[in-house]
């Protein structure tokens, strides 16, 4: 039986390094690898025996594009630990720069990284030659989620205003207000985005996907919730990792998610739709009906609309909370630091992001784990290349490498997350 | 004459300072107007070969891998900027370079055999000639645009190497350290970041790294004078640019 392999060194249009490696004997797939070859950085490792205070500053670089995600996960968990509760004007700044970082970051990706794969193209460049007008709304839209980074965090990478208990400053009411036309205007611009994107021809594909995200019953989640799957699972953050763990595998500088049975778990805006549609806006759901999806979405290449869709929301709802806000005062709830054990679990752009510390009596950290979402994502990707390389074998080499880049991309993986990622080779026999 | 052609390479990083790039929301399509973006791999898949004009990196340099695939880089690339902490002196990641990395290994990976990296992470500089280094944890958007300007018209970028102070004192922002008795390591940090941190009403915690010829052991005593001890001052200069040498040298006095 002849071999086939197909293979990308380096992915492009994700975030870090990582590398695809398929090896099929004849119709049969002999192994699938999404290989992270982003170098390690121990994050974990040097954490410990650091002052507590410092874990949203250091953990934000664990990612330049979902930093507050870090940030927020940090915070809940040392919060924890040390028996604080901010106030509802600190929970709800929160959530409106959280609603920032979905913004930028999801049209980043929807648009710029992962709209190319849908129109043949090799970049968002591309498409401004022939859609100058889609492009220039995208970059406005991205610019808006950063306006909220800055106006609220101080700037839009690795923001500087967040802290444990809250903020060091809260916000100028003016300014807060002042992005509400714009917020406005992104509702309206993110929906027409979903109804253009619609329009792409979609690859058939889907699975009985486990989908675990946090749950609420009262708002989308972002900040709050407990952990929850279209399974049955129910569960509170203290308990993740009675129900999860990770594995190291020797093609990945990243370690793998998978639930305690040994199977493979979908996080990001996928799982977060399915699991709690019922709290979108109704405004949000037409442009969901509109665009043809229901209330479950199984087609991993749809998960494009499904991220724009939660741009909409999240522009939806940053402009509810900026017409709401009142300056928290003080703009930090302050504690004593205590021994103790936190958690903390925030929905990143791309699924559910998980933090765990120990401190000593002094608020050093004695103990730290992250369980970033592209971790818990990769082995549902190894299976849906699978798949997707299965269905479409009869495919050219150079077709079925780009339909596995799209199949990873659906998971807008970032690579830098995971190591705190990938290459793709296709072997076929 | 043809566009020239600009690179974007990315080594040990969060990607934050790419992402910069990215972020030039209203100057991308007037930049991609003018430049040949010719690699890029987090926002493109058009590859196209060298030699390139200008080649941005981003990252450290931490695997046996990536110090030959540095020195490709150079030799591809006519002028070859750094952009970020993590480029111009090592990031966070070279907390490391303090510490046993086999230790490290252990902790967060549990077969720790199939992790292959360097006991250090160390700035492109120390393994190729760098034509300029773009501070920041991350970069400032409005230096680089400066920088990429600069360099089209064959100018010298304007990027101060003067103390982050001067940014609060033309801000007309009240001094942290001297009025509220916060830890600030602004005199001894390189101005750029637009005086964010006292802004918001805290210290700098330095993720511009040194500035020119800092004097930190006189601000350390300052920092030990407000209360705080040998290891806050240790971690204070240990952090994003632990590695840039005035920083490093400054925290180990008070390991």
């Amino acid at each position: 039986m002849t071999e086939r392999i197909i293979q990308v060194d380096a992915l492009a249009r994700v975030e870090g390094e990582g590398a695809l490696y398929v090896r099929m004997k004849g119709d049969m797939v002999e192994k699938v690898e999404f290989r992270i070859f982003e170098p390690p950085r121990f994050f974990e490792a040097f954490l410990e025996g650091r002052d507590a205070l410092e874990t949203p500053d250091i953990t934000s670089r664990i990612c330049g594009i979902c930093p507050i995600a870090y940030i927020m996960g940090a915070c809940q968990a040392i919060e924890m630990a040390w028996g604080l509760e901010v106030t509802p004007e600190i929970a709800a700044l929160r959530r409106l720069i959280y609603c920032g970082e979905w913004i930028q970051s999801h049209t980043l990706h929807a648009v710029m990284l992962h709209a190319p794969d849908f129109l043949g193209l090799h970049d968002a460049i591309q498409i401004a030659q022939a859609q100058p007008d889609l492009v220039r709304q995208a970059l406005r839209l991205k610019k808006l989620g950063n306006t909220i980074m800055e106006v609220v965090g101080g700037r839009a990478v690795h923001p500087v205003n967040t802290r444990i208990g809250g903020f060091y400053k809260a916000p100028d009411p003016e300014d807060i207000r002042a992005m509400i036309p714009e917020l406005d205007w992104g509702a309206e611009a993110a929906r027409a985005l979903v109804l253009a994107f619609a329009k792409f021809d979609f690859p058939q594909d889907g699975t009985d996907y486990t989908f675990v995200s946090l749950v609420d019953r009262e708002r989308y989640p972002i900040l709050q919730g407990r952990i929850g799957s279209n399974r049955g699972l129910d569960i509170d953050v203290t308990r993740f990792n009675d129900h999860f763990t990770e594995t190291h595998v020797s093609h990945s500088n990243a370690l793998q998610g998978r639930m305690r049975d040994g199977s493979a778990y979908l996080v990001g805006p996928l799982a977060r739709y399915a699991n709690n549609y019922d709290t979108l806006c109704p405004t949000v759901q037409a442009t969901a009906r509109d665009a043809g999806l229901g209330r479950v979405v199984t087609n991993p290449f749809q998960s494009i609309l499904v991220r724009l869709i939660e741009v909409q929301y999240a522009c939806e709802e940053a402009a509810r909370l900026a017409r709401a806000y009142v300056p928290p005062v003080p703009a930090h709830i302050d504690t004593p630091p205590r021994a103790g054990v936190g958690h903390g679990i925030t929905e990143a752009p791309r699924g559910i992001c998980y933090h765990r510390y120990e401190t000593d009596t002094e608020g050093r950290i004695m103990a730290a784990q992250i369980v970033p979402p592209t971790s818990q994502n990769q082995p549902q990707i190894e299976e849906d290349l699978t798949r997707v390389v299965t269905a479409n074998r009869h495919l050219p080499d150079a077709d079925l490498k780009w339909r596995c880049e799209q199949t990873i991309r659906n998971y807008d993986p970032c690579i830098s997350c995971a190591t705190h990622f990938l290459k793709l080779r296709v072997d076929r026999d | 004459m043809a566009d020239p052609k600009l690179a974007v390479w990315k080594f040990s990083s969060c990607d934050g300072c790419q992402l910069t790039l990215l972020d030039c929301e209203d100057e991308l399509l007037e930049i991609a107007g003018k430049l040949d973006i010719a690699q890029f791999l987090e926002a493109s898949s058009a590859v196209t070969e060298g030699p390139y004009d200008i080649s941005l990196v981003e990252g450290s340099i931490t695997t046996p891998h990536d110090v030959k695939r540095i020195k490709e880089v150079r030799a591809q690339s006519r002028v070859l900027i750094s952009i970020g902490a993590c480029a111009t002196a090592g990031g966070i990641q070279a907390l490391r370079n303090f510490a046993d990395v086999a230790a490290f290994t252990n902790r967060v990976y549990t077969t720790p055999e199939y992790i292959e990296t360097l006991a250090t992470s160390t700035p492109i500089s120390a393994h190729v000639a760098v034509d300029f280094e773009l501070r920041g944890c991350p970069v400032s958007k409005h230096q680089l645009l400066e920088l990429i300007t600069a360099k089209l018209a064959a100018r010298k970028p304007r990027v101060p190497t003067t103390s982050q102070c001067t940014e609060c004192k033309a801000a007309g922002t009240v001094c942290v350290m001297v009025a509220q008795g916060f830890p600030c390591l602004g005199p001894v940090t390189q101005a750029g970041c637009g005086n964010l941190c006292p802004s918001h009403g805290r210290g700098c915690y330095g993720c511009f790294g040194p500035k020119l010829n800092p004097n930190a052991p006189a601000l350390s005593l300052q920092l030990a004078d407000l209360g705080l001890t040998p290891p806050q001052l240790r971690d204070l200069y240990h952090s994003y640019n632990a590695a840039a040498p005035a920083f490093d040298t400054e925290g180990r006095t008070h390991d």
